[in-house]
């Protein structure tokens, strides 16, 4: 037990805890924008797939890792355009659409990449993100090295959790936005275009949470793995709940299952005597307790409520 | 000037014509009240005028110039104002974030909370209107929240301000209240279109009253011309029957239906029904007054055993029903008409057949206890849907396709079927038109008369002034006072119902003798 309580052993897993943290948190935040404007985020899962696969092959074609960034979040998008027509301009219920667009994606994206790299043994693998250390902020001392001594992605989720809050705390858009996940029938009546916020954030969405995906083949593996993305996107969708809606509140949400994830990894390679598979659940059974301790959350009045110019309340 | 000008609107949705051929003018500075039955097109017109149902046909003059309203931001860059049924508040927003919204000239991209609640405060100021701009909107009560969408009108510029139903939800002195803001808008050159289906409130606030009826315009005439009995026929296209409470024998033998002793009542953690005694007698209606939220639906809950109660006893019949379960207590005698017929009177995907033998679904003649019989539940049904003339295509329709009023008359049916001991009706005529809540009265009464005991609620003081043989008036989850309705005055229950406690209690009913 004593090798558990050494800077030798917390220093690195507080650091892989950030980096475990990351794709949560790029999934979460962009879940957030569909969440806030009363849209279901339960597709998480799907785009994040999709996010990977794409991000990965613009990286083995061009070998430019922020081209690459930018195709996942345009295949995001596109994957989230069905799922927001669908469920935006139709009222179709994002459950189900949600787990068809998840298994379009796994289906696609195992579909190409075998049909792109073949099936063998051997990864396909790429040059992934480097870490790099920021100036004067990673040089303060354990924080610098746990915080700023990351990869280019991970700075990017931290602007993006502030970035998210100030948005919808802060902005006339940001309370537009969140008024049409309220109430969407009392934003029509002050005359906003409520079927187009809920579109544009559903679509920010997908942009956000591709870049979840692309981290996990691109930024912290060199390859793609076949349904890499290990039901990170529903546990995004777990943690959006258990924040409380509140950008800052999923990050938090998301550092304790970094935490998970590092822990796992880390009693791994230290050899501790417990199956290995056990310790691969640990996510997994997080995500039960924590729903159970979340509940039902506090969501916005009018979240999953469908809205149609026209359409009276009853 | 007129304010507002319709000329020939129409509007259909599929063969349904909702409004048929309307013209009217608002002068300015005018109260106008428009009256009609529920599904008379009062609400339509109203989604017209503000932009969320854009007519088929005819023109709107504002002003006295032609305007194309295609959109609520239309109606509201033209100063009109409109304050929902069904309010358009976001409850999880402040009160100052609900009145910016969508303004952006006025907040600027970026918010500066502080300011704006400077200037809201500042602006409500105008209007004798003290609530903080901060406050969240849901943890304000109905009448304020009310308030806060005619201030969201206003601090629009809103110049003509559209109020559809808006008494209600208000308790009579809420009402009061509103018709003095009314006045001092009147008085600011406004121009108010009032809609309701209520005759006395009408008298009392408008200069004309337009009637609305089957979407077509009935009438039109100057307030002080106006006669109840007229408009009441131009309203529902035929005359009232005055409604008849039988005088009962005097010598008449009652028993204890309902006891309940020291009943206690949680919602959470808070103590909503406070160890309270009363009694409801056979051959009498007990009317329940009180502010909603004082208690009344969770002692309906309690009784009905949809909900747990604390201390205290529940006797139906000599027989104890509490911590018993639904299916116990109705086959001890208890009928109950819930409070909101969408939600747990009727399922409302479900066919009338269905509906009417919900929770007789397992007795005799309906099934053998497995098997449904579905030739004596159609046999049931049609019955029904003749004996109290029920609207509908057929037995089979979804519930969810009939009218308010229909609907809430499957409910009784379902229940006075059910032969009943003691019936409960929970707010039995919400949101019915005249004709709809006068059948139901009478079928209250006639159950009264069969001898049931019936534990009447309802926010409506009129309703229950009229049926009520004693009348229970209920604040805070306390009892403060049981009176006989020819003994007190609608200002004297008012009182109570803000919690003036009176000394002598109207134990047993007037007439009979108990048993």
């Amino acid at each position: 037990m004593s090798n558990f309580f050494t800077w030798a052993f917390i220093l690195p897993l507080l650091q892989a805890t950030i980096r475990m943290a990351t794709p949560y948190t790029l999934a979460a935040i962009g879940g957030i924008y569909s969440d806030k404007a009363g849209v279901s985020s339960i597709e998480l899962e799907g785009i994040l797939l999709m996010g990977a696969f794409t991000g990965f092959a613009t990286v083995y074609y061009t070998n430019s890792l922020w081209l690459a960034v930018l195709v996942a979040m345009l295949s995001g998008v596109l994957l989230v355009g069905i799922y927001a027509f669908m469920v935006v301009m139709l009222g179709c219920k994002s459950a189900l659409i949600g787990t068809a667009i998840v298994l379009l994606a796994s289906g696609l994206t195992n579909f190409y990449y075998r049909s792109i790299f073949g099936v063998s043994s051997e990864y396909t693998s790429i040059i992934p993100f480097k870490n790099f250390t920021v100036p004067i902020l990673g040089h303060i001392p354990v924080i610098g090295k746990i915080f700023f001594q990351q990869n280019a992605l991970v700075y990017i989720s931290f602007i993006l959790v502030f970035a998210t809050w100030y948005f919808f705390e802060k902005t006339a858009l940001g309370l537009e936005c969140r008024s049409v996940g309220e109430n969407p029938f009392a934003a029509d009546t002050l005359g906003l275009p409520v079927v187009r916020l809920r579109m544009i954030n559903v679509l920010i969405t997908g942009s956000i949470a591709a870049i979840a995906g692309a981290y996990l083949s691109i930024a912290t593996s060199s390859s793609f793995v076949e349904n890499m993305s290990a039901e990170k996107g529903y546990a995004a969708f777990a943690i959006i709940i258990l924040g409380r809606y509140s950008p800052i509140g999923a990050f938090l949400g998301c550092l304790l299952y970094g935490f998970a994830d590092a822990l796992q990894l880390n009693l791994q390679a230290i050899g501790i005597n417990v199956p290995y598979q056990f310790m691969l659940m640990m996510p997994y059974i997080f995500t039960l307790i924590v729903m159970f301790i979340a509940g039902k959350g506090e969501k916005p009045e009018g979240h999953s409520k469908f809205f149609k110019k026209g359409l009276q309340i009853t | 000037m007129k304010a507002l000008e319709i000329k020939n609107l129409t509007k259909k949705f599929g063969k349904l014509v909702a409004n048929d051929d309307i013209s009217f003018t608002l002068d300015c500075g005018e109260v106008l009240a428009i009256l009609g039955e529920n599904g008379a097109g009062k609400t339509t017109l109203m989604r017209g005028i503000y932009g969320m149902d854009v007519p088929d046909n005819g023109q709107i003059w504002i002003r006295e110039k032609q305007e194309e309203i295609t959109c609520p931001k239309d109606a509201i860059s033209l100063g009109i104002g409109m304050v929902h049924q069904h309010f358009m508040l976001v409850n999880n927003f402040t009160v100052a974030e609900n009145l910016v919204l969508g303004m952006k000239e006025f907040t600027g991209q970026v918010l500066n909370r502080k300011e704006i609640y400077k200037k809201i405060n500042s602006f409500f100021q105008q209007y004798n209107f003290d609530v903080p701009a901060d406050a969240k909107v849901k943890d304000l009560p109905v009448g304020l929240q009310q308030r806060v969408e005619i201030m969201k009108a206003l601090f629009r510029g809103a110049q003509i301000l559209v109020l559809d139903e808006p008494t209600a939800v208000l308790t009579p002195q809420e009402t009061k209240e509103l018709f003095t803001i009314i006045r001092k808008l009147q008085k600011e050159g406004k121009s108010i279109i009032f809609i309701s289906h209520k005759l006395e409130e009408v008298k009392e606030i408008s200069q004309r009253i337009m009637v609305l009826r089957l979407g077509k315009v009935s009438g039109i005439v100057d307030t002080k011309d106006a006669d109840e009995a007229i408009m009441a026929r131009m309203m529902i296209g035929r005359d009232l029957v005055a409604m008849k409470k039988k005088e009962l024998d005097p010598d008449l033998k009652r028993e204890k239906v309902l006891e309940v002793k020291n009943l206690t009542v949680k919602d959470g953690k808070k103590t909503v029904v406070k160890g309270i005694d009363f009694t409801v007698y056979s051959n009498e209606i007990l009317g329940v007054a009180g502010v909603d939220g004082n208690g009344q639906l969770e002692l309906v809950e309690a009784i009905a055993g949809l909900r747990k109660s604390e201390d205290g006893r529940i006797l139906l019949k000599n027989r104890n029903i509490k911590g018993k379960s639904v299916k116990f207590i109705r086959k001890s005698g208890l009928a109950h008409i819930p409070e909101d017929r969408r939600v747990r009177g009727l399922i409302t995907g479900f066919s009338l057949v269905d509906n009417s033998i919900l929770t007789n679904h397992d007795n005799k003649p309906f099934s053998n206890g497995i098997i449904i019989n579905r030739k004596a539940t159609v046999e049931f049904t049609k019955n029904n849907i003749c004996k109290y003339n029920i609207k509908t295509e057929s037995e089979n329709a979804l519930a969810s396709s009939l009218s308010g009023g229909n609907q809430q008359k499957v409910i009784i049916a379902r229940e006075i079927s059910s032969k009943p001991e003691l019936l409960v009706a929970m707010k039995p005529t919400r949101g019915l038109d005249v004709g709809a809540v006068e059948y139901i009265h009478c079928c209250l009464l006639a159950e009264r008369d069969k001898g049931k005991g019936i534990l009447l609620l309802s926010s409506e003081l009129e309703e229950i002034m009229t049926l009520s043989d004693r009348i229970m008036v209920m604040h805070g989850g306390e009892i403060t006072g049981i009176v006989y309705p020819d003994e007190v005055t609608t200002e004297e229950i008012g009182l109570m119902m803000a919690g003036v406690k009176r000394e002598k209690m109207a134990k047993l009913p007037k007439e009979g003798v108990i048993v």
